[in-house]
């Protein structure tokens, strides 16, 4: 694989493209080829990493049409014969090549109110959380979310409606609300049951199958359309 | 090409039970008008309704009632789908396990559908 070069395409701005010959080497990733080109070919490339090891979520890009962490993606995994194209992410605004303005996407996070609502003070002893109970384990599942926008791009829903607060979000408001330690249920509900809430999702599942750290956003919305139809119900009775 | 690029995140069967879903159910949508409206010549032109019954005797007629039925139990399946996945909260090994199951009844009733015909 040493004298192999690949083909990349990178798409810079809304048309424009640009083609690079990178050397291929062993257990390169994507990231690798990204920052060869910037290092060795165009010093203006804009792309951002930081941490390179899967777990600041900062290097999500378009591989080939597809979402990915592009440091924990090896690009002979991707390589359509020894070609491919890089983008931005999809859905969020692009700043410059392969950076995209995250706003949005942080906007969604505290619109859903997937923000921690605390009732004790520092005064107050720790509450115990019994890590087997059914809600701690439903919390569970959610929580290694690196905030990476991977299934922000690979939501057609986002794509269709820019005021859909999108997987990420509302997955991190189905964890609070299974979280004993968090006080926010009825805002929480409120927020996730509006208009761009929960109900805008048509379970077609892309945020799940590309979850680079194989969480399930798609598992989580269907909880919160559960529980906001039970509540609604509830509400209705009383 | 944009488009094209736009598919390959899309390929997965989640996506593709989504858009089978969907397609199916905008071509009943757009069947049922017509359907009504040739129940209704019963009421209204008998004898026309007599040269449509006849229609279905033909084999382009028969294919396209196939292509109905078709649409009719992917849009059902689809939607009891849709349902279990949002309202029933299984873990996945459930779903694989309710999903051998109905296949596994599917088979036995079509095997017996078979024997009777």
């Amino acid at each position: 694989m040493t004298s192999k070069t690949l083909k990349v395409t990178v798409e810079r701005g809304a048309d424009a493209q640009c083609q690079f010959e990178v050397p291929a080497y062993e257990s390169q990733t994507v990231l690798d080829v990204v920052s060869w080109i910037q290092q060795n070919a165009d010093p203006t490339l804009s792309y951002r990493f930081a941490c390179r090891v899967g777990m600041c979520g900062s290097c999500a890009m378009m591989v080939n049409g597809v979402p990915r962490w592009t440091c924990r993606t090896h690009i002979s995994k991707v390589l359509d014969g020894d070609a491919v194209t890089i983008g931005p992410l999809r859905n969020l605004p692009v700043i410059k090549d392969l950076a995209v303005d995250m706003d949005p996407f942080f906007d969604k996070w505290v619109a859903a109110e997937a923000v921690h609502h605390g009732a004790l003070t520092r005064d107050d002893p720790i509450a115990p959380v019994d890590e087997r109970s059914e809600e701690r384990v439903t919390a569970n599942a959610g929580i290694e979310c690196i905030n990476c926008s991977v299934c922000y791009a690979a939501c057609d829903t986002v794509a269709g409606n820019p005021d859909y607060l999108g997987p990420a979000a509302l997955q991190r408001a189905w964890t609070l609300l299974n979280d004993a330690k968090d006080e926010g249920r009825v805002a929480i509900l409120d927020a996730v049951s509006g208009r761009g809430g929960c109900h805008n999702c048509h379970s077609m599942g892309s945020c799940t199958t590309y979850c680079p750290n194989e969480l399930d956003p798609m598992s989580a919305i269907a909880g919160l359309k559960r529980e906001t139809a039970k509540s609604f119900f509830k509400r209705r009775r009383s | 090409m944009r488009v094209a690029k736009g598919i390959t995140s899309r390929a997965h069967p989640l996506w593709l039970a989504y858009i089978l879903h969907r397609l199916s159910g905008l071509g009943l949508a757009l069947f049922l008008p017509f359907h009504f409206w040739v129940l209704a010549l019963a009421t209204t032109d008998p004898e026309r309704l007599n040269g449509f019954l006849s229609l279905t005797e033909a084999g382009a007629v028969k294919l396209a009632e196939f292509g109905l039925v078709f649409l009719l139990s992917v849009h059902m399946f689809g939607g009891l789908r849709l349902m279990a996945l949002e309202f029933l909260p299984w873990t996945p090994a459930q779903k694989t396990l309710a999903a051998g199951a109905t296949a596994g009844s599917f088979l036995v009733a079509t095997l017996f559908l078979i024997q009777a015909i």
